[in-house]
């Protein structure tokens, strides 16, 4: 898909919270053996989806140079909304100085909510409609405690403002694609507090077939091969599946370790693809060409290939995102349940 | 705090945003009616999001409310441009501030009305991320 006008990044901000909790701990707990990642993110007490959007989304604006109250849209893509009716995009957007004159919305599907966000303000300053759209993937997901997800479902996110290419822009959009199924492989109920998954379902028929799908469709259509890319990322739900899902698609470990953090994060959800995305953007050269491929569960995936422009060297100012990746503090399990709000009192 | 109170005071929790009298320059924050020198005229005044901790105490006893957070440090802050400012200091340990410690604004829930009400977000500090 390629939009009427050029599309590009003119702004970009990630955030992780500074509190991990290491695998083993987990096992310690629950007596399990072995682990998908090290550790992962987990907030503090007064975080949530809306504070780690804001930290994403003052960034993403203090590096673009742009005045808030130009970007005519911001969205966030989140499972994990603090209220469960009133828009998160609200509070970010009056945090960044956005209002009143902008629309906001919550986006909704699982992992890919925040590349979802990205795909419609993609779409919406291609037509021409806003001169500036903030996309934002954002979660504090939830892990039912000694389930598999416990180990990964972490916290983190990733704010993009798209505008219309120039030499403003960081990073233009050359095309994206959208792929969707009907598939049941994790869901959360009404009212429940943890997901429910298909266990080894999630994998073939549900991961890989999305991620594979949108892939290829979008090298096709853009004609292009792996070996013409840089860089790049896949959703990270843990680190073996984005290892696995890129040498299908024929790319290299070179090509994907700089955008793999779920190693030391965990799965920030629709943060995932996103946080990912920032990763590679911090140290990327202009002319580098990047790829991504989120996935949510649901389940569908979107695809993206950017090409990093001059305008990075002076737009990427500020703390990257390894900065808060190495900014941790290690709690143990009793207090981890603390700060995600599952100790009953 | 009420609703209506909570959202009046939205943009200057939200954005560190004071007001600054148009006759001697005086800033504000929170912002207030009349100026010392009797002035009414004010501007907006956006204040600096760094600073150092000048002061601070450790809440172990929190008021209603802010038992969840517990213990929590509160601080005095002198930004850069010079205004002083109370503020919850966070993402640090009591025996790791000290005074003179470099810290930058950030977003965070404050308080919550309960299960139902509202959550409260607004201002507070951490050790600044380089």
């Amino acid at each position: 898909m390629k939009t009427l006008r050029q599309v590009g990044i003119v702004g970009y901000g990630a955030y992780v919270p500074m509190y991990r909790l290491k695998a083993s701990e987990v096992n310690r707990v629950w007596g399990g053996v072995g682990a998908p990642v090290e550790e992962k993110s987990v907030v503090a007490l007064d975080e949530d989806t809306v504070t780690i959007s804001v930290e994403c989304a003052k960034q993403a604006v203090k590096r673009s140079k742009i005045n808030p109250a130009d970007i005519g849209a911001v969205y966030v893509g989140t499972e994990s909304k603090p209220y469960a009716v009133k828009p998160s995009g609200t509070i970010v957007a009056e945090a960044i100085g956005a209002t009143p004159n902008v629309s906001t919305a919550d986006y909704e599907f699982a992992c890919k909510a925040g590349t979802e966000a990205m795909q419609n303000c993609i779409g919406l300053v291609g037509s021409g409609m806003y001169k500036y759209a903030m996309a934002i993937g954002a979660d504090t997901a939830q892990g039912k405690p000694a389930d598999a997800l416990e180990y990964t479902a972490a916290c983190g996110g990733a704010a993009y403002i798209f505008a219309e290419r120039s030499s403003e822009t960081i990073a233009y959009v050359e095309a994206s694609y959208s792929y969707v199924t009907d598939t049941p492989d994790f869901w959360r109920r009404a009212k429940q507090m943890y997901p429910r998954h298909g266990n080894r379902f999630t994998g073939a028929p549900a991961y890989f077939k999305h991620i594979i799908g949108a892939g290829k469709a979008l090298l096709d259509e853009a004609g292009y091969k792996p070996e013409d890319f840089n860089w790049a990322v896949f959703h990270q739900p843990n680190v073996k599946f984005p290892i696995n899902v890129s040498r299908m698609l024929g790319f290299t470990l070179d090509q994907i370790n700089p955008g793999l953090v779920a190693g030391n994060v965990g799965n920030t959800y629709a943060g995932s693809t996103p946080v990912g995305l920032a990763a590679i953007l911090d140290m990327a050269e202009p002319g580098d060409r990047i790829f991504a491929v989120s996935y949510g569960s649901g389940a569908g995936s979107d695809a993206f290939i950017f090409t990093v422009q001059d305008a990075i060297e002076d737009k990427r100012g500020g703390p990257k995102l390894s900065s808060y990746i190495e900014r941790k503090k290690y709690v143990d399990y009793s207090t981890y349940l603390r700060h995600r709000g599952q100790i009953i009192q | 705090m009420s609703v209506p109170r909570y959202w009046r005071e939205e943009v200057p929790r939200y954005r560190l945003q004071g007001k600054k009298c148009k006759a001697c320059g005086a800033k504000y924050f929170p912002a207030r009616p009349v100026c010392t020198c009797g002035s009414t005229e004010f501007g907006e005044y956006k204040l600096s999001e760094t600073g150092e901790v000048v002061t601070w105490t450790v809440i172990r006893n929190p008021p209603m409310g802010y038992e969840k957070y517990k213990p929590y440090m509160v601080g005095l802050i002198e930004l850069d441009d010079g205004i002083k400012i109370l503020s919850q200091v966070v993402d640090v340990d009591p025996e790791e501030v000290s005074a003179g410690l470099k810290v930058e604004a950030v977003f965070r829930k404050v308080k919550e009305d309960g299960k139902e009400g509202i959550i409260q977000y607004g201002y507070k500090f951490r050790p600044v991320v380089e």
